[in-house]
């Protein structure tokens, strides 16, 4: 198991570098001379070439990216141009807020699609079947910026129940386990958990139609083994891959939020990122990606591992 | 000279047999449009997306308005209001108008990328299934770092550092869905790449592009373009985001992404409005979603 764990470790190596290759290349897709975005437009020629020299602009593409990389894994993720403060100081308050919204979301989607996909694919065929199979398919296909405003107008607009904006109280950024914040976070987490809800639905149906279809369920139940003894089997055979399923859409949530946290204004990485496309500030773009990016490679890894410690049919060849 | 002999009674008979099966068995498509026709959803959502098809192409024609020319004494207009059916935006535009027109761009933005993705991503995946070793490496490997970031991040993360643009957000989306459509054609190469048909093919001299163009393409294209079609919906969610962003789409153009955002200032003055251009891609994307679901039954696609 040791040695399965180390291999694993091993390969995600060279992805997680082709991945801070690609967010490096970002800046230099990026229209413009990159030199642009350090000096005013209006510095006299030498002092550009002297600010070149100095950040190695002037070298091979591949050495620049050296250089970067080297800076990058002592978390200097450069400055911001809008603000000139280090992008990281911006960056680690976001991702919090990022993570608790994208964990919120997660947990309740896979919590109803559980249930839902469950249900469904134990009573297949039935009308219970057909409504939950709708009620996934609507979670995938709606545009969850779009489901954002409408949940606002109904909660926020007509019946003032909810807040429509902010993560609390007076516009504050900071988390806080109290029933302001908790009414912030409602709205936001209940838009975006619809897609782990369809996606999650869909896996968990299609696994437990096939597990009840097997013959050890009905050498269960014809040995007298009650209702709930059977579900419990089920369970067990099922969760591996619900949870798979799971961890990945967090992943993808963290990456994903950023159309919500837009309409909520909730002050995480989709935020950030959106102010930053908005001023064109390409190393705040470029490090926000690079963060979530990195998390999404070590939670993939995280989740093979797991689904292989919990799953004893998955082979640690 | 091979000797032509009169067919033997058996051959005949045989000869006559196949012939029947011919004439009684229809296409493999005659089939799948039977099924289909059977299908209630996807029927419905199939009308549906071709009178929505219809309306945008002859958005013109039908059209009471001019989605350009707004007007500052009618701005804001709740809807039914007479003349303007759906109301009016915050420049006084009417809504039905651009609705019509925004449907242009939004279905194109989500058509689009997945047309070229298909295209190239078949191509390099059917490439790496079939030639196998140092290519698949080459290709799978390039697909794992792509697959590596969320698709909604990395089609942000390129467009933002490209900038905004129609093109530029095409290109992104189609860079977001190329590796995914590689995965799925490299998988069924694979499967099929083995077959003793092909073996067949290659044992009577059959060239390896022969063997591809006549024996695999016809038996993964299938697959591959049913999976394409349900990533039509998710293209058209992330390409209307991309707007919404202010990615994508410039204004004044009309676009349901980007009218959803520009409406989003008018959230308190009238709901109803603000909300109608992403019931519009919602519907869409569900539809084609639905579509998608049903072909691949249709088709008889695993997965």
């Amino acid at each position: 198991m040791l040695l399965y764990l180390l291999r694993r470790v091993f390969y995600a190596v060279p992805i997680a570098l082709a991945v801070g290759f690609v967010c490096f290349m970002l800046v230099q897709i990026a229209p413009g001379d990159p030199i642009n975005a350090i000096v005013p437009p209006d510095a006299p020629a030498d002092v550009v070439d002297q600010v070149r020299r100095d950040y190695g602009l002037d070298k091979p593409l591949l050495v620049q990216f050296g250089l970067w990389l080297s800076k990058v894994a002592v978390g200097d993720l450069g400055r911001s141009l809008a603000t000139g403060r280090p992008v990281w100081a911006d960056l680690h308050s976001a991702i919090g807020n990022t993570l608790m919204l994208a964990f919120a979301a997660s947990s309740l989607g896979f919590v109803l699609g559980c249930v839902l996909g469950g249900l469904a694919g134990t009573f297949r065929g039935s009308v219970l079947d057909r409504t939950a199979v709708g009620v996934a398919v609507a979670g995938v296909s709606v545009p969850h910026y779009w489901l954002g405003m409408v949940m606002v107008v109904i909660f926020s607009v007509q019946l003032n129940w909810l807040p429509a904006m902010g993560a609390g109280p007076g516009g504050s950024s900071d988390w806080g386990w109290d029933w302001d914040h908790v009414k912030h976070l409602v709205l936001p987490t209940v838009t975006l958990s619809v897609i782990p809800m369809g996606i999650v639905t869909r896996t968990v149906r299609g696994i437990v139609a096939e597990i009840m279809n097997q013959e050890f369920v009905v050498a269960l139940r014809g040995k007298g083994l009650t209702r709930w003894g059977v579900f419990l089997h089920v369970v067990k055979n099922a969760a591996p891959n619900a949870l798979a399923v799971m961890g990945l859409q967090l992943g993808y949530l963290m990456g994903g939020s950023i159309l919500v946290e837009t309409v909520f204004s909730w002050p995480g990485t989709g935020l950030l990122l959106n102010s930053a496309i908005f001023q064109r500030d390409l190393p705040v773009l470029q490090g926000t990606i690079l963060v979530l990016a990195m998390f999404f490679v070590a939670l993939n890894l995280c989740v093979d591992l797991v689904q292989t410690a919990l799953d004893p049919r998955i082979k640690r060849g | 000279m091979s000797t032509a002999t009169t067919p033997t009674a058996a051959e005949a008979e045989l000869a006559v047999q196949a012939r029947q099966v011919q004439a009684k068995s229809e296409g493999y498509w005659a089939g799948v449009w039977k099924r289909v026709r059977r299908d209630p959803v996807t029927i419905v959502c199939g009308s549906i997306l071709l009178l929505m098809l219809l309306a945008i192409v002859f958005a013109p024609l039908i059209a009471p308005h001019d989605p350009y020319q707004g007007s500052m004494i009618r701005r804001l207009k709740p809807i039914g209001t007479p003349n303007y059916l759906l109301g009016t935006d915050e420049l006084g535009r009417d809504i039905l108008t651009r609705l019509l027109y925004g449907g242009r761009l939004s279905w194109f933005m989500g058509i689009a990328p997945v047309v070229i993705a298909f295209v190239v991503g078949t191509t390099l995946g059917v490439i790496a299934g079939f030639v196998g070793g140092r290519m698949n490496m080459a290709i799978m490997r390039t697909t794992d770092v792509f697959y590596a970031f969320p698709s909604v991040l990395l089609a942000v993360a390129i467009s933002g550092a490209l900038g905004a643009g129609i093109f530029n957000a095409i290109l992104a989306l189609t860079l977001v869905f190329i590796p995914q459509i590689i995965r799925v054609a490299e998988s069924v190469t694979q499967g099929v790449r083995n077959l003793d048909f092909v073996d067949a093919a290659r044992a009577s001299g059959a060239s390896g592009f022969t063997i591809v163009r006549v024996h695999v393409l016809g038996n993964v294209l299938g697959p591959i373009f049913v999976y394409a079609t349900s990533l039509i919906s998710v293209c058209m969610i992330i390409a209307s985001g991309l707007s919404f962003l202010g990615l994508g789409t410039k204004p004044p153009e009309p676009e349901w992404g980007l009218m959803l955002n520009t409406l989003r200032t008018a959230i308190y003055v009238q709901p109803w409005v603000a909300v109608l251009p992403g019931a519009c891609i919602f519907v869409t994307s569900i539809c084609f979603n639905l579509l998608a679901d049903g072909l691949r039954q249709a088709m008889d696609v695993k997965g």
